[in-house]
């Protein structure tokens, strides 16, 4: 039980003074997403039955594999910034909740990271 | 984690079922019933009135019932015009006013219920303690360092109408308590209603505290729980649009970083 007010609770630890940013590149990688997935898809579809060599040629050219290093990041970037709103509406315990959002983020950092490299790996090849 | 049930303590049953008063247009009304005093689970009691007998609104429904049928129905109400905000209650399954929804408008039974997911009181009054309080927390007045002048404070017509859709804001909490980001994290989360009537201050041209304002508000709980459900926009009862509101913060937020 407590016997604060209410003003003491609702005014609580303050203002974190933060969350534009987190809010600003939510929006800014959704933007991106748009035409990256675009290029994504319609390469895909100009590649169909090709084979194994002609797609790590595709992923060899300086330009698809910059644009396909740019798609990987916004994903997870935007996947990472997605999915932290989610744990913190419906995830109320402070221990539960902070675990969750380090194993989201940490995954999102390991696969981004994975598909990065298998694209510099190709690039360089 | 949030609970997508109810309590054991709030699951309700059918209450009381009071005799018909006859005539020829009967209405039934069902409205949540609770009693702090009684130990039971609320309940959802029946009533029937002749629409040629009362008045058109769910607010006459409401004290014709508490007049003439049951005296024991709480609910809070005072202007019956719309201006004061206390009537609020969810009716037909939205947050309105009650003096202000006309019982025509309502096809089939009418159901009553206070608004959601606030702590009840009795019957239809939620305790709005908390909501009141983030309202304070957002000071809610004019400030300014300029000394006081010595007669009104300028505002030029278009200045003026920067606080148009906003200043009517009568603070039903309508839109606050159909908002689910305000169910689910209310007490970190400011809420529609709060947080237009905090962006009708950072509008207005003769307020000086506006980056002040701005701070306060710049949190991942305050401000950006809003996700633009717009369920606030859609149920406000005076069609003002609170969604817009908090749209403009964000938008002075982005502002003054790039």
């Amino acid at each position: 039980m407590s016997l604060r007010t209410p003003l003491a609770r609702v005014r609580h630890l303050g203002s974190a003074k933060d969350g534009t940013g987190h809010w600003w590149a939510q929006r800014l990688t959704a933007l991106a997403l748009i035409p990256l997935t675009i290029w994504f898809v319609a390469s895909l579809v100009n590649l169909a039955g090709a084979d194994h060599a002609a797609m790590a040629a595709w992923m060899g050219n300086p330009v698809s594999a910059g644009l396909m290093i740019l798609l990987v990041v916004a994903t997870f970037y935007h996947a990472a910034l997605g999915l932290q709103v989610v744990i913190e509406d419906y995830v109320h315990g402070e221990g539960a909740k902070m675990a969750a959002l380090i194993v989201v983020k940490g995954l999102c950092v390991v696969l981004g990271l994975t598909a990065v490299l298998a694209v510099l790996s190709l690039l360089f090849a | 984690m949030v609970e997508f049930a109810l309590p054991a303590n709030s699951k309700m049953s059918d209450g009381k079922s009071w005799p018909s008063s006859g005539g020829k247009r009967p209405k039934t009304f069902k409205i949540y019933r609770w009693n702090p005093d009684d130990g039971q689970n609320p309940k959802v009691d029946t009533y029937q009135l002749d629409l040629d007998d009362c008045g058109p609104m769910v607010l006459d429904a409401l004290i014709k019932i508490k007049n003439e049928v049951d005296a024991t129905l709480t609910f809070r109400r005072s202007c019956r015009e719309g201006v004061c905000g206390s009537c609020a209650m969810n009716i037909d399954g939205t947050n309105t006013l009650a003096c202000t929804k006309n019982i025509g408008d309502v096809e089939g039974d009418i159901k009553i219920y206070p608004l959601p997911h606030m702590p009840v009181i009795k019957d239809l009054v939620p305790d709005l303690s908390q909501a009141y309080a983030q309202y304070a927390s957002i000071e809610p007045w004019l400030k300014t360092t300029t000394p006081a002048p010595e007669r009104e404070r300028p505002q030029s017509p278009e200045e003026r109408e920067k606080v148009d859709g906003l200043w009517e804001c009568i603070l039903c909490f309508s839109c606050t308590t159909s908002c689910p980001s305000y169910w689910w994290n209310g007490d970190r989360y400011l809420g529609p209603a709060v947080l237009l009537q905090a962006y009708r201050w950072i509008a207005d041209s003769r307020d000086e505290f506006t980056g002040e304002r701005l701070d306060q508000l710049e949190d991942p709980f305050r401000l950006y729980r809003c996700h633009t459900i717009m369920n606030c926009t859609k149920t406000c009862p005076k069609s003002l649009n609170p969604a817009k509101a908090i749209a403009e913060i964000k938008k002075l937020m982005v502002e003054r970083k790039v």
